[in-house]
């Protein structure tokens, strides 16, 4: 059985159609590598697997049953906000949180949730991060934790929404590696969006690439080509492989650029830039 | 005397707890605005007959639960609630021209003046802060979830919106009743001061939630004495202490980074 499986999917927010017509089936324990440009619908996507979001046609399927809010089979992990570096509450008790969060009551564990805290903290291997205070958390190190967040309840599919934002690019890697060997360990489903590809390559099976309300899925060799990304882009789009990296290349620089401010907000606007090089 | 001692008490431990979770949202400047919402309240009753107390937990809960439908959009608008605090604090002035009989009315709405707490407004605060305890028990652990991680509890099934409407009923009542000791101008004094100042010295929830409210009716205590023996008003005193322990709070926190 497939994971999740779309049919002619249109989803909109506020009256703007953000994808349409779009079928596709992610298959069991598949790592999926979800691009496109900003504003593509790589977040309004996974919002509507979670059901935070109701197709306006068409179907999504989550492991045979339609998309429904609350599903506990996918852990999420929202894109990373400011917010949490101002908190100083220590590592364990951020995980905690999650942990039967659902229930009224005190937030005090029994024994088996603080063994379930303890677990995820041990497959993110962020045991050492447990005692202490988030403020003082590097990015990596929120990430990871927020890693552990998304394994609580014993999810099969993970739906990751660009865990790679603002990291300097070994603790990419590490991240990459982390949610590669969390595939195999506990057999998940992964969906995980990110603005370049290339520290992605090693480790995904399949690409989904968003872009102008269309989607395209399939192995690299079949997505990240010349004509398939150009029509995502609706414009020309180069492909060029440099040794084991590769560069997508727009001669749209502007559009691209208003594109990544805008839904960003990025200071400089050149931190998202790396998976599309502007010539 | 003795009636004081047991107002802020009651008032400073509920403040403590309920402030804890005000600081960890972010929502501290609601908080602020709410109690300026509630001197409209408070004139309002005066200006109808009625007792300010019920005024002022009327309106604050009434607005509260205002500001937790229109959501977080609006709550963390400075500009949004700061128009509201000072039409409110406007309204409020308006209400007192039209009452001058009470001219000390005013000041004791605005600066509080917990001497004058008689026993049965005691039993008041008694009654409405064990509704505010119990509530906040009742959904402290979803409410920690959704302040925490809005998004993943909301794709869990726990919806923020109705835990911050829930919440912030909660923090209506607490500022009315935390009005009745320092006033509608200094309830930060109370419920943001030793809930900042637990924050900055502890990691964990439990630990922060107690000792929040430890500070707080330590400050309260300490104000009480201090007005007692310097015959200052006692909202000055009360205020002084709090300020007092944040400071401290971040100093101890401070002297932690250095010697790690």
């Amino acid at each position: 059985m497939n994971a999740i499986a779309i049919r002619d999917l249109k989803l909109a927010l506020g009256g703007c159609t953000i994808l349409e017509g779009v079928s596709l089936d992610i298959g069991s324990r598949d790592f999926v590598g979800v691009f496109g440009p900003n504003g593509s619908g790589k977040t309004t996507l996974m919002r509507a697997i979670l059901g935070l979001i109701s197709p306006s046609i068409g179907s999504i399927c989550v492991l045979g049953r339609p998309a429904k809010r609350g599903n506990s089979s996918i852990g999420y992990m929202p894109q990373g906000r400011e917010t949490a570096t101002s908190i100083r509450l220590r590592g364990w008790d951020f995980v905690a949180s999650v942990v039967n969060g659902h229930r009224l009551g005190l937030p005090t564990l029994n024994r088996a949730a603080r063994r379930e805290v303890d677990r995820v903290l041990e497959l993110v291997g962020a045991r050492e991060l447990a005692d202490r205070p988030l403020s003082e958390l590097s990015g990596g190190e929120r990430q990871r934790l927020m890693l552990a967040q998304t394994l609580v309840g014993h999810p099969t599919i993970l739906l990751l929404d660009e865990p790679l934002i603002s990291l300097d690019p070994r603790h990419q890697g590490e991240v990459v590696g982390l949610v590669k060997s969390l595939q195999h360990e506990i057999g998940a489903t992964i969906l995980f969006s990110a603005h370049d590809l290339n520290p992605l390559l090693g480790a995904m099976d399949r690409v989904l690439y968003l872009g102008s309300g269309k989607a395209a899925i399939g192995t690299v060799d079949e997505v990240i080509t010349s004509p398939v990304l150009s029509r995502l882009y609706g414009s020309d789009i180069e492909v060029v492989r440099l040794r084991d990296r590769i560069f997508v290349l727009s001669g749209n620089f502007d559009i691209e650029r208003h594109a990544h401010r805008h839904d960003h907000g990025s200071k400089d606007g050149t931190t998202h830039r790396i998976g599309v090089r502007h010539v | 005397m003795r009636n004081a001692f047991a107002a802020v008490t009651i008032v400073a431990i509920v403040a403590g707890m309920v402030g804890y979770f005000l600081v960890l949202r972010g929502q501290t400047f609601a908080g602020h605005a709410l109690s300026h919402v509630g001197f409209t309240g408070a004139t309002g009753a005066v200006l109808i007959g009625l007792s300010p107390l019920w005024g002022l937990v009327t309106m604050t809960v009434a607005a509260g639960i205002g500001m937790g439908v229109m959501g977080e959009r609006l709550v963390q608008r400075d500009v949004a609630i700061g128009l509201v605090l000072a039409f409110s604090l406007g309204l409020g002035l308006l209400f007192l021209h039209y009452f001058t009989t009470y001219a000390t009315q005013a000041t004791s709405l605005l600066f509080g003046n917990v001497l004058a707490v008689d026993a049965g407004t005691i039993w008041t605060l008694f009654a409405l802060s064990v509704i505010a305890i119990v509530a906040l028990a009742v959904i402290s652990r979803p409410l920690l979830f959704v302040s925490l991680q809005p998004e993943l509890a909301d794709a869990k099934g726990v919806p923020p919106r109705m835990y911050s409407v829930m919440f912030l009923a909660i923090v209506a009542l607490v500022t009315a009743e935390c009005a009745q000791i320092v006033g509608v101008l200094l309830v930060f004094a109370l419920m943001i001061g030793p809930a900042a100042a637990a924050q900055r010295v502890t990691r964990s929830v439990t630990t922060g939630v107690l000792l929040s409210a430890g500070t707080a009716a330590i400050a309260a205590w300490l104000g009480l004495v201090l007005a007692f023996y310097s015959d200052w008003p006692s909202s000055f005193c009360i205020v002084a202490i709090g300020s007092a322990e944040y400071l401290l709070c971040c100093a101890i926190a401070y002297n932690r980074t250095l010697a790690v």
